[in-house]
């Protein structure tokens, strides 16, 4: 049964390996020619040909290397606190016409998984609005949600509930 | 009965079923709680030479009958009747048994097994059914539950769901699973695991394929795997979020909720991924798309009133964005899943911040509460109705749950480490 299991995961990965064709991505938001499926490699990867501008998002003493917004219970508005974060995300976009982000929105566990999926995005919309009426454009962010799936902190209750509502910003490429 | 009670049962169970089971840490174990009063008795005699096969088949069509609460088993110790004419009736009537299952095992050639069994009738002294089937020896989990479904086709005139399977996630650390067993929980494999979520699965209508939602690209991407051959293929990979899919009853499109076009909203995409088409058109959330047996309908959670409630809107009035409301009491009510006869469906209702198991039947919009558990989440009708899978928390461990369609008995399917979630229970197999 184990050694059964074992030949089986292989096999998975290696179909894996050749299965990551994706459908031709269908452009849903008017005029975003960049905006097509997020490969895996995108994020996370050191990748070659790394711009300038990370030293700059990465620097402690930057509002820029602060990436989280938080919000309140069964909210999804930018609070006055973040505000300046996410104008300074979108000034520093606007500024860099290379740099893209993806937005990501999370919720906290209570409830079903598909509503809560629905709730995190919507706390990612409202910062992309923010940041494309503050001049970024709307192919350099992508807003997404990873709903309930993906806590910062674990367990029941406020304190952990109050780290996972949140909207996480991820520079691409960085 | 009391919670204690329930208590002191499900610690000896977990004792017992770790005893049985620690060499397959793969399998789910079932309890089994309640039960209605008119349970049907019935008496199963280990079938002749079935002792020198690996695997029972009385101690499977046992089990399987229990689980649905709806019979109760009579020891046939003492007694071993094979054939009809070695049945001494009113030695059955004596222990209080309505029926009665005898039957043989015979070794053929290579590793074919011949099964005969009966259903006998002890008032009336007659046989009701009997079937024979052979099988190689790697299936007879398989015949046996092929088995019960006959008995308890033949004694309470509903389809059997016996020989059907269960998709749910398991979670084991850092590590998610999409796992598909036997309804029973048994022979448990894994389709596809990863490091990242995997929610939402649906079985397509033909029990061939799987459609889910992974993140393992850093945002929700909807796959569709084929079980046999593992291949698969992603079928909404849209800017934004992709996820909720859900199967047309023909199998040939999904429902989908995409962001792309701002808010969530259904879209309709062809099972290849091609034809993209809209369908809800709501300023506000809608997910969870559930289609209606006959496929002219929809039902989905939406926010549009102001509270996440369950709405029905038929697939033809395309972008008409026209839905009727279907809940109406609490201010939380999602998850919706038709009934096989599309009459009834079931969702999750919030009530004093208990997340519950309800039913609601469309026509009279009568509803009712199953569960009184704290955290219940992705409801399944089984493909006969008469169950509904769930996920639940016990202990602060996911486990799966089922609870029958009157509420009156429920089972916990648990695994030994890790938690599971996201049920989803597939359709009848194809010779049904």
């Amino acid at each position: 049964m184990r050694k059964l299991l074992g030949i089986s995961l292989i096999v998975l990965l290696s179909a894996c390996a050749s299965q990551t064709t994706q459908p031709e991505v269908d452009d849903l938001t008017a005029g975003s020619g960049a905006g097509a499926g997020l490969g895996g490699s995108d994020l996370g990867g050191s990748g070659s040909g790394r711009p300038g501008y990370f030293s700059q998002l990465n620097d402690p003493n930057s509002i820029l290397s602060q990436r989280s917004v938080y919000y309140d219970y069964d909210s999804y508005s930018v609070k006055s606190e973040y505000r300046e974060l996410v104008l300074s995300h979108a000034r520093f976009l606007r500024d860099n016409a290379s740099a893209s982000v993806i937005l990501q929105g999370n919720t906290d566990d209570r409830g079903s998984r598909e509503y809560n999926l629905a709730l995190g995005q919507r706390r990612a919309d409202s910062v992309k609005n923010m940041m494309t009426l503050a001049g970024a454009r709307d192919a350099q962010i992508e807003s997404v949600s990873l709903g309930e799936e993906k806590p910062r902190a674990l367990g029941h209750g406020e304190s952990a509930w109050s780290q996972n509502r949140r909207t996480d910003i991820l520079y691409r490429g960085e | 009965m009391s919670i204690n009670w329930f208590l002191s049962i499900r610690a000896a169970w977990i004792l017992l079923l770790c005893l049985i089971s620690a060499h397959s840490h793969a399998q789910l174990n079932i309890e089994i709680f309640g039960g209605g009063a008119s349970r049907i008795p019935i008496a199963i005699v280990p079938f002749a030479d079935e002792n020198k096969l690996q695997q029972s088949i009385t101690a499977v069509i046992g089990a399987d009958l229990q689980r649905t609460g709806l019979f109760r088993l009579v020891d046939p110790a003492g007694l071993s009747p094979h054939a009809p004419v070695e049945v001494v009736y009113s030695d059955w009537a004596n222990r209080g048994a309505n029926a009665l299952v005898i039957g043989r095992v015979a070794a053929i050639s290579g590793d074919q097994v011949e099964i005969q069994f009966r259903l006998m009738d002890v008032a009336k002294k007659s046989q009701l059914t009997g079937l024979a089937i052979t099988v190689p020896t790697s299936q007879l989990r398989a015949a046996a539950h092929r088995i019960a479904d006959v008995i308890y086709e033949a004694l309470t005139g509903d389809v059997g769901v016996f020989s059907t399977r269960i998709a749910y996630v398991l979670k084991r650390g850092n590590k998610y699973a999409l796992q598909v067993a036997d309804a029973d929980g048994y022979n448990a494999q894994s389709i596809i695991e990863y490091t990242e979520p995997i929610i939402s699965p649906a079985w397509s209508p033909d029990g061939k394929q799987l459609a889910y939602v992974s993140f393992e690209n850093k945002k929700p991407i909807v796959y569709v795997q084929t079980l046999a051959t593992r291949e698969r293929r992603a079928v909404a990979s849209f800017k934004g979020s992709n996820s909720a899919p859900a199967w047309s009853p023909d199998g040939k499109r999904l429902a989908v909720v995409l962001t792309g076009q701002g808010g969530s909203q259904i879209f309709l995409v062809n099972a290849d991924g091609s034809g993209l088409q809209r369908l809800s058109r709501s300023s506000g959330i809608d997910t969870e798309p559930n289609f209606s047996p006959d496929g002219r309908y929809i039902l989905f959670t939406s926010d549009r009133g102001g509270s996440p409630q369950v709405y029905r809107m038929a697939v033809g009035s395309s972008e008409s964005g026209n839905a009727d409301r279907l809940t109406f009491e609490g201010s939380y009510n999602v998850s919706p899943d038709y009934s096989q006869d599309g009459k009834s469906f079931t969702f999750i209702h919030r009530n004093n911040g208990q997340f519950n198991v309800a039913v609601q039947d469309i026509g009279s919009r009568q509803v009712q509460i199953l569960t009184n558990s704290k955290f219940d989440e992705s409801p399944s009708f089984a493909p006969n109705g008469k169950m509904i899978l769930y996920a639940t928390e016990i202990n602060g461990h996911g486990i799966l749950s089922a609870v029958s369609r009157d509420g009156q008995t429920r089972q916990h399917l648990t695994v030994q480490t890790g938690d599971i979630r996201e049920p989803a229970w597939g359709p009848l197999p194809t010779w049904k």
